[in-house]
């Protein structure tokens, strides 16, 4: 009976899953490739954040306490490293920089950052941070592809270098457009080390948007495989009580 | 230890004598037709995801805060800080989608072997009633974890009962207790929520399930149990081809159940947004009346009926026309025992004409569910070249598939009160395929 149904169940889920994974896709940015289950990008990517981003951006919803135990890091580490506000351990991540003065030197407070990867996609961080270009009509000097005339510096110039775009041809009386971006002065890392460092912040955007996803993922194939080992057993008890209907 | 146990049992009994005999008639006396197929897992389904859904509520109840300045908070604290509040919260949303995924399957079973008609109409008209309570219940769920989405969300269908002539602008004020979905919207909602719908809903339930066992389970073939012959091992009056519910039915479902459930956890455990289809990604912005969110649109589960308000344009210096034409295609539902009146029930047994129309409805509805979520914005380009213009398309497209879908119920009309069905020969007992 069930044997007869699994085909057109396999093709239910398979054209389910199919459909979800090419309408996830979205406008076409980069793949960010990053790797939740790689810790050790996790904690560069902490140390990355906690260098560069925090003067300006909180993670409000983040606790030192909980990337210490996370990130395999101690609480040492932790605080001596990456917590410049003198919070405590179980304090969660605030910049000190007042949202009023942030208004008022950028134009636009920085965001929180806490659910930046669930609001935008792993892709669209990374690829923002990659996509800087010198832009002298900006008052901040810079300007950004994915985010056209982002209020934020660009806080990474001194590793990947100064980007210039590369402009299309326009048609008269349209304005021409980005078409690409080019490394005008590199910075001190090479590009591909520059992309491991973007992947890394990524990852512990990541990360920092659902904590619960490194939990999930290690609990999730034991259920998983029990709910299948259950079903079969149901199945047999099945079988075994429905021997006698014809 | 079994001793404990019937001296437990004697004492009830003693004590509440009727209790026996009502658990012998719905279980392990309660005879089903013993050819159900897959189509009929859906049912327990939707009971144990009833269950789910109540349980895990409850459990995030105890931490939520149904106010707007705390609302996104507490479910972010829930989310980090409360012990196993991530799986409970996946459970709920997961659920929900489930939700409508089992009933969407359970009431289309209904309508392929025609389990709506005689003698089962009340047990549908209940199970209209409860699609329509759990519409709302969804709703107002979907509001409380006060993302952005959420917002604008509520906004949007809040404002449909705007287009109603003269009263609408007040009906929105009261529906909301403000001019913008508010704090107190969400403390309505919430009340709503997790305490008015879902009693509803169990009363409901009870009652569909009442129904059913007054008149007995349709099945795959469409033909009566209890009109067949009578005696089976287990009764000498009861149906020849009805099997007990318990164990049969009990043990067949656990089947049902573990495989659903198995599925249910990969997506829990994996892909608990499923791409932002369950949970979607402008909901994790805290709701903000400022900042509109690039496509405002309803969960996938709403979107065919959306679709049917958006395809339907205004006239007469009104747009009520498409809030109409989905409340007209919810009620057309209720009235499917009253407007298919053909003999033969299952579609095993019917006519082409009917099986033809029922196709093209599904097509229909899933064709509308597709312009409701957005899909056909990108479908669309891809297969009819860039420069087309998407929304002329998406109405040419959507107005058709309104067309078909109401075209349903007006050709079954015609096709069965006119007597134009072609019907097979339906066998006089149920057939099994084993
Ligand atoms: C000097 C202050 C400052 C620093 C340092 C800074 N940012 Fe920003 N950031 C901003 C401002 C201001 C915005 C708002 C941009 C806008 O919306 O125009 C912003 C916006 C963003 C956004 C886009 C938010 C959105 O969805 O619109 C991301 C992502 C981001 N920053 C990441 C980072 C990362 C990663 C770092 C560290 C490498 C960083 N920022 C360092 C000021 C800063
Ligand atoms: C909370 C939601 C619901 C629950 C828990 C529920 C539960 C059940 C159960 C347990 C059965 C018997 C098993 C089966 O036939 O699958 C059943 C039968 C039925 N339900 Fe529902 N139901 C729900 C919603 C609905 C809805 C929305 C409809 C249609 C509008 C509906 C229509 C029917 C019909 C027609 C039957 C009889 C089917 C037959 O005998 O062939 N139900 N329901």
């Amino acid at each position: 009976m069930i044997k007869r149904y699994i085909p057109s169940f396999a093709l239910a889920l398979g054209l389910l899953l199919g459909t979800t994974a090419a309408m996830a896709e979205g406008p076409e940015l980069a793949s960010a490739g990053n790797n939740l289950r790689d810790t050790a990008s996790l904690q560069r990517g902490a140390h990355l954040f906690f260098n560069y981003c925090v003067g300006c951006h909180s993670l409000k919803y983040m606790r030192y306490q909980r990337i210490a135990d996370d990130l395999g890091l101690t609480e040492d580490d932790v605080m001596n490293n990456f917590n410049f506000t003198g919070g405590k351990i179980g304090d969660p991540v605030i910049s000190h920089m007042p949202p009023e003065d942030a208004q008022k030197f950028f134009g636009k407070a920085p965001p929180d950052l806490s659910l930046e990867v669930s609001a935008k996609g792993a892709d669209w961080v990374n690829a923002y941070l990659n996509s800087f270009y010198l832009d002298p009509k900006s008052q901040i000097g810079w300007n950004n592809l994915v985010l056209p005339n982002a209020a934020m510096p660009f806080p990474l110039w001194e590793l990947q270098g100064e980007q210039v775009p590369v402009m299309a041809a326009a048609k008269p009386g349209d304005d021409p457009q980005v078409a690409s971006l080019k490394l005008l002065h590199p910075g001190r890392l090479t590009p591909e080390q520059y992309q491991q460092t973007t992947r890394d912040l990524t990852n512990f955007l990541e990360y920092v948007s659902e904590p619960a996803a490194l939990q999930r993922r290690h609990y999730g194939i034991w259920v998983v495989l029990f709910l299948l080992a259950f079903t079969f057993l149901a199945y047999l008890l099945k079988k075994e009580y429905w021997k006698d209907v014809h | 230890m079994a001793n404990v146990f019937s001296t437990i049992g004697d004492w009830v009994t003693e004590r509440a004598p009727g209790l026996m005999p009502v658990y012998r008639k719905h279980m392990t006396e309660y005879y089903a037709p013993k050819n159900f197929n897959l189509w009929y897992y859906f049912g327990s389904l939707a009971l144990l995801v009833l269950v789910n859904q109540i349980v895990t509520g409850i459990f995030l109840t105890m931490n939520y805060d149904p106010s707007a300045t705390g609302a996104f908070d507490s479910v972010q604290y829930i989310m980090r800080d409360v012990e196993w509040g991530w799986l409970i919260r996946y459970m709920h949303s997961t659920g929900a989608s489930l939700f409508f995924v089992v009933v969407y399957l359970h009431m289309f079973r209904g309508v392929m072997y025609g389990s709506y008609k005689q003698p089962r109409e009340l047990v549908w008209l209940l199970g209209m009633l409860i699609f329509l309570v759990l519409m709302a219940e969804a709703f107002m769920g979907y509001v409380l974890p006060w993302g952005n989405m959420s917002f604008w969300g509520a906004k949007v269908i809040v404002s449909l009962f705007g287009t109603i002539p003269v009263i609408g602008k007040d009906l929105v004020e009261w529906i909301m207790g403000d001019f913008l979905p508010a704090d107190a919207t969400l403390n309505r909602f919430f009340a709503l929520h997790v305490i008015a719908l879902p009693l509803v809903l169990l009363l409901l339930v009870v009652l569909h399930l009442a129904a059913l066992h007054e008149v007995g389970s349709n099945n795959p073939d469409g033909v009566d149990v209890k009109h067949g012959p009578k005696g089976n091992r287990w009764d000498a009056l009861k149906p020849a081809d009805g099997i007990p519910f318990h164990p049969y039915y009990t043990v067949k479902d656990l089947v049902g159940v573990g495989l659903f459930l198995a599925i249910a956890a990969f997506i829990i455990f994996f892909q608990p947004t499923l791409g932002g289809w369950f949970l979607e990604h402008d909901n994790s912005i805290a709701a903000n009346n400022l900042v509109t969110p690039a496509q405002i649109k309803p969960v996938w589960y709403f979107t065919p009926f959306y679709a049917i308000v958006r395809m339907i344009p205004s006239a007469l210096g009104t747009a009520v026309w498409g809030v109409l034409g989905m409340f007209g295609s919810i009620a057309l539902l209720f009235a499917l025992p009253w407007i298919d009146v053909g003999k033969v029930k299952s579609i095993r047994y019917r006519g082409t004409g009917y099986k033809a129309a029922l196709t093209l409805f599904v097509l229909a509805f899933l064709g509308l569910a597709m312009i409701g979520t957005d899909m056909t914005d990108e479908l669309f380009p891809k297969l009819f070249g860039q420069d087309i213009d998407i929304t002329a398309w998406d109405n040419n497209f959507g107005r058709v598939l309104v067309l078909i879908y109401f075209g349903f119920f007006v050709f079954l009309w015609l096709y069965t009160h006119l007597g134009w069905e072609k019907t097979k020969p339906v066998p006089e007992r149920v057939t099994t395929h084993d």
